[in-house]
């Protein structure tokens, strides 16, 4: 047998803590945009991690339509993807890009876009 | 083979600098919220299961699922890219006070909401109005209009629902396209007039 290095036991957090003594994670938005940032899933990966990761390994999606294909609760799918950035699995986009506020700039693009529906 | 994950159905983002924001579409039972987010949606409308107790607060975790006291409410929701690099993404959100914690939750970083009402029970949308106003969301009024309800001129219904001159209110067919559009059209305009004209930095 090979020596494994130690690495950090990739439990879901939903399903491996009582709740409260979960270690505090990076709350995301439900528009947060996660994307896979490698070709190979981490090693190791709990089957619910891995569900996500492969979900992720053809294109981006946000949080919510993440949590929504895996019929998980949003907030589970946050602890999942958390887990998965800091392993190097994914990568997560704020959904307003280059730290921006919603401002009348962007309110106006989002018109324009609506106008051109018309 | 899990159908939940498989296949092309998935309709993935371009992996571009898009901008991505958020609208409520929000009412009573039954007023047509999903009907309208899936006449816009350019993905099939999917849903989470968000878990609460029955307090209405939610859960952030669903370790203690087999307690009774919680139970699961469905939000859709639906997609819109638009040119410009923007996506706009809406949520139907129950429209009953019990929900309020999980509504807010939905509610962090909305534009604003689209309150739908129908002219056979209008006082149904009093408590949703009342929620977003608390929330202190921009929000227009969308009456949807089914063909056995009575019609009656924006002005009295303006009077009935006792809206802020200021709120703009439309009729729409949650099922029609055009009309649809113009109800967000009618509340991304008020949301452009409730922000400030300067930006925040230049204060
Ligand atoms: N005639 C007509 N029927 C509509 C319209 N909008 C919705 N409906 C119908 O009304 C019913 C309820 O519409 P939904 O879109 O499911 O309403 P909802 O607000 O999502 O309902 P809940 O999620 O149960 O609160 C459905 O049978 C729709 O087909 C409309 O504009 N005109
Ligand atoms: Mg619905």
């Amino acid at each position: 047998m090979t020596a494994v290095p130690p690495r950090r036991r990739m439990v879901p957090a939903y399903l491996a803590t009582g709740g409260r003594s979960r270690p505090s994670r990076t709350a995301f938005d439900r528009l947060t945009l996660l994307h896979s940032a490698s070709p190979d899933p981490p090693q190791g990966l709990e089957a619910e991690h891995r569900r996500l990761w492969e979900l992720l390994r053809p294109g981006a999606l946000t949080l919510v339509e993440a949590a929504a294909h895996l019929r998980l609760p949003v907030s589970a799918t946050n602890f999942l993807a958390a887990d998965l950035v800091d392993a190097g699995g994914l990568q997560a986009r704020s959904p307003i890009p280059r730290a921006q506020q919603i401002d009348r700039t962007l309110v106006e693009r989002l018109l324009d876009g609506l106008r051109s529906l018309r | 083979m899990d159908s939940a994950v498989s296949g092309s159905r998935i309709g993935y983002l371009p992996d571009r600098d898009q901008v991505l924001m958020k609208m409520l579409v929000a009412g009573p039972f039954g007023v047509g919220k999903t009907t309208l987010i899936r006449t816009l949606s350019e993905i099939p409308t999917l849903h989470t299961e968000e878990v609460m107790t029955e307090t209405g607060a939610p859960v952030d975790d669903v370790a203690g699922l087999p307690d009774k006291t919680t139970t699961t409410v469905a939000v859709d929701f639906g997609r819109l890219t638009l040119p410009g690099e923007v996506v706009l993404y809406l949520f139907g959100t129950p429209g009953q006070r019990r929900f309020f914690p999980l509504w807010q939750d939905i509610a962090r970083g909305a534009l604003g909401a689209l309150v739908l009402a129908d002219t056979r029970r209008l006082a149904e949308s009093f408590e949703i109005m009342d929620m977003v106003e608390e929330q202190g969301l921009p929000y227009a009024v969308a009456v949807n209009c089914f063909p056995d309800a009575p019609a009656h001129s924006a002005e009295v219904l303006r009077g009935h629902l006792d809206l802020h001159p200021d709120t703009p209110l439309v009729l729409c067919d949650a099922r029609d396209r055009a009309t649809s559009v113009e109800a967000l059209i009618a509340l991304a305009e008020h949301v452009l007039h409730s922000l400030p004209s300067l930006p925040q930095e230049q204060r």
